[in-house]
């Protein structure tokens, strides 16, 4: 795949580092220095200098032969920006947005950004998953129709522990997709499986379902 | 009208003048709180210290009940977000939002923003002055 990611910050340059194995990328930094810092260990080819959101240098970057666009800078406006153009003038198929303010998240998925990640929000997940209360690890949000993959780890005292997947009552449009017992041994549910405590399960959801799957899952209460 | 301007720039100062004078309650918003001093000392609306993007900060400016929202900074970028917010997230009827970049400009009207390009309006003004110097 050809991936134009916009920013060559932390989160843009490591990530470059990790794909450059499979696929063709290209770096848009609008800050000399770092473009050139960068440039030197990834190679002039791979890095370019300028802004991300500006056409001109968007069409020099061979935008219309992108197949993804990442947006990784440490502005959310600046993300959505980028996403917005490649996909409303460049036609790219599919653009993920890097979001510092989490109240962006669901709304630039309602704006047509194909996946959202948030650190501040994987972060207070994982805060919360600490607290008693159990949380719901978001893992991946999905393109389609506003679905995501969620882990749940079932807390000891939880209402499902010795119960097997048939008679959970789960919401409508929720399906576990695996278990991973305490062994770290992954299965596949089946209707016979029985849920122990700290099972991580992972789920598909809907983002409305997402809360009502978590207390099926980790509530004491029946 | 109650109006959310973002940005208390020369523009967005001066437009905060203008709608006032036309009886319409303001509320001004600025990252900067020195960029308030652009507004006249008769401006009686309210200030708020805040950034325009965030939907807390729209929030407490009154976005829930806005009738119109300006962005008006010198960021295409910001201008461009502030304003989907308050259009989809708020659902502010009136929306005008300031891009000075031609190409996003027609990229997010493309998208249903109502845009404002000063670059282009200026460039056709200037054109006029040269071309058609009337006041001699």
């Amino acid at each position: 795949m050809f991936i134009v990611i916009a920013g060559a910050g932390q989160v843009g340059h490591h990530l470059a580092r990790a794909l450059v194995a499979d696929h063709e990328i290209l770096i848009i930094e609008i800050d000399p220095s770092r473009a050139a810092f960068v440039a030197e260990e990834l190679g002039e080819e791979m890095v370019m200098q300028g802004d991300a959101c500006d056409a001109a240098t968007m069409e020099r970057a061979g935008m219309e032969r992108a197949d993804l666009v990442v947006a990784v800078t440490g502005d959310d406006e600046d993300n959505l920006t980028f996403c917005q153009i490649a996909k409303a003038k460049f036609d790219v198929p599919r653009a993920v947005a890097r979001i510092n303010n989490p109240q962006n998240e669901s709304f630039f998925r309602q704006l047509g950004i194909d996946a959202t990640v948030s650190a501040t929000s994987l972060i207070m997940a994982h805060i919360e998953q600490e607290l008693p209360w159990q949380g719901l690890l978001p893992v991946l949000t999905l393109q389609t129709r506003g679905l995501e993959i969620v882990e749940v780890r079932v807390p000891p005292h939880a209402a499902v522990v010795g119960r097997q997947v048939k008679q959970l009552l789960l919401p409508q449009g929720a399906l576990m997709s695996l278990i991973i017992d305490a062994e770290g041994t992954p299965r596949l549910p089946t209707p016979e499986t029985i849920i122990h405590g700290d099972d991580i399960i992972l789920a598909v959801t809907s983002i409305e379902t997402e809360e009502s799957l978590r207390s099926a899952l980790t509530s004491s209460t029946p | 009208m109650k109006v959310i301007i973002m940005g208390c720039g020369r523009l967005g100062a001066q437009l905060a003048a203008m709608l006032e004078a036309d009886g319409h309650e303001i509320a001004i918003l600025d990252i900067d709180k020195y960029a308030f001093a652009h507004l006249p000392p008769t401006f009686k609306g309210r200030k708020i210290l805040g950034d325009g993007t965030d939907q807390d900060t729209l929030r407490r400016a009154g976005a829930e009940h806005a009738d119109a929202f300006v962005s008006a900074t010198r960021g295409d970028n910001r201008n461009a977000l502030a304003a989907q917010v308050a259009k989809h997230v708020f659902k502010v009827a009136r929306i005008g939002s300031v891009i000075f970049d031609p190409i996003r400009e027609e990229v997010y009207r493309g998208l249903g923003l109502r845009t404002i390009n000063p670059t282009r309006i200026e460039a056709e003004m200037l054109r006029e002055s040269i071309e058609r110097p009337e006041d001699v």
